[in-house]
């Protein structure tokens, strides 16, 4: 499948930018990302016009709020204008950076990989705990060796962490429990509800919220394609339930986020956060969910790298077998389908 | 547990105690299948009759009544 245009992708977290000259290529495009001393962050090719020295290398640098190329000297301010070429004063009209629009949101970066008139911000999902004082929040970002798709696949159904995640986040409970699956066809958005009454207390969840016994489990993904995903899972001892007027005090409640962004036709940018309501300042909790959590991020790496690696050496053309399990997953395919059936270039869309 | 409140919202939902689910377009015509390809095949393309069935001046299915849509998809 190419990259899903026209879309609003995650290319970092705001953290990660700064007066540093920082790359990061997303669906194909190396993008250049800085600061201005205003705190403004930018978007622009990681390409010097002139001989397509990448402007994040060194020794290019920023000199208040341009960007001076380390290998001749072409200089960029903030919209991506060239604003200085060595030995001589005319500046070639098309001396020029292309730019992406970028937006903060809830922690991330958001940058737009298509037509710059059809950017509307508003169509940024949002994840509002990463950045809220009601949570805590750790969070990384781990390369992923494999396909976009691999990832959204992986994410969607859940049944596996019983498997690859055994003695983490599964237990059994998670793979016999069935699902129920919505997608609104209008925002594409794809839900999967898997609730456990009565589940063992995997060590992820034990150890966090020193919950003793089985418990009440609940994982609700709400996918919005093709960059966010968000599990919102609750957990609280068996019989326990949030109350008729809809507050829930007696559960912990953890909000996993990811954002899949494609690097390549081939590789995928895993970015993970977990934000949780409960021991909010206590940073050894902190320290077991970033630790244990990107364990289990690690364990889907391994397995997608070498899942990756299979497709790209084997025949086009197999038969997937897909059950009920798959039901989320397959709705997102088709979803993502449309989305790249919708965002690509018109000349494509002709063909 | 329905989640997702839009006006076009499909939901499949996976049968208590069986191996079967069962799919609801949002118009409100449901279909029970074995396996999710199919009947996101059908679901998918179930709006698209509605289109035609209200041309042809007959009202869109209500639940249970799955046979011709099922046919369509």
């Amino acid at each position: 499948m190419s990259f899903v245009r026209n879309q609003w992708y995650v290319a970092a977290y705001g953290t990660e930018v700064g007066r540093e000259l920082f790359s990061r290529t997303v669906c194909g495009e190396s993008i250049l990302f800085w600061r201005t001393e205003a705190g403004e962050i930018t978007a622009m090719a990681d390409r010097c016009v002139h001989r397509r020295f990448p402007l994040s290398e060194k020794p290019s640098n920023l000199v208040g709020d341009t960007v001076v190329c380390g290998y001749h000297g072409f200089t960029y301010g903030a919209d991506g204008g060239c604003v200085a070429v060595p030995g001589q004063t005319r500046i070639p009209r098309t001396a020029r950076l292309a730019t992406f629009p970028v937006r903060e949101r809830d922690s991330f970066v958001w940058v737009w990989i298509g037509d710059k008139e059809r950017a509307d911000e508003s169509l940024i999902p949002r994840a509002p705990w990463l950045d809220s004082p009601d949570y805590t929040t750790v969070c990384g970002m781990e390369p992923l060796k494999a396909r976009f798709m691999l990832l959204v696949d992986n994410l969607l159904d859940l049944s596996h962490e019983t498997y690859l995640h055994g003695g983490y986040i599964g237990t059994p409970e998670v793979a016999h429990t069935p699902i129920t699956t919505e997608v609104d066809d209008e925002t594409g958005v794809v839900y999967v509800s898997r609730h456990m009454d009565d589940a063992e207390c995997p060590s992820f969840y034990a150890k966090s919220t020193g919950i003793e016994g089985r418990i009440v489990r609940w994982q609700d993904i709400e996918y919005f394609p093709p960059c966010l995903y968000l599990l919102h899972s609750r957990v609280a001892p068996v019989g326990v339930y949030p109350k008729d007027d809809g507050t829930d005090t007696d559960a912990f409640h953890v909000e996993v986020v990811y954002a899949i962004t494609p690097e390549t036709e081939n590789t995928t940018h895993d970015f993970w956060a977990v934000a949780r309501d409960f021991a909010l300042d206590d940073q050894g909790v902190s320290d077991f969910l970033h630790d244990n959590n990107r364990t289990v991020v690690l364990q889907d790496v391994v397995a997608l790298d070498k899942l990756e690696q299979v497709i790209a050496t084997e025949p086009d053309g197999y038969q997937e077998l897909s059950i009920n399990i798959d039901t989320g997953g397959l709705a997102a395919r088709r979803i993502l389908k449309r989305m790249a059936e919708e965002g690509a270039p018109r000349e494509q869309v002709a063909r | 547990m329905a989640m997702l409140s839009g006006p076009t919202v499909f939901r499949v939902v996976w049968l208590p105690g069986s191996d079967r689910l069962r799919g609801y377009c949002w118009c409100g015509a449901s279909r029970e299948s074995e396996g999710p390809v199919e009947l996101w095949t059908w679901l998918l393309a179930h709006p698209d009759t509605h289109g035609s069935q209200k041309s042809a001046g007959t009202p869109d299915p209500a639940p249970g009544e799955l046979q011709l849509a099922g046919s369509l998809g």
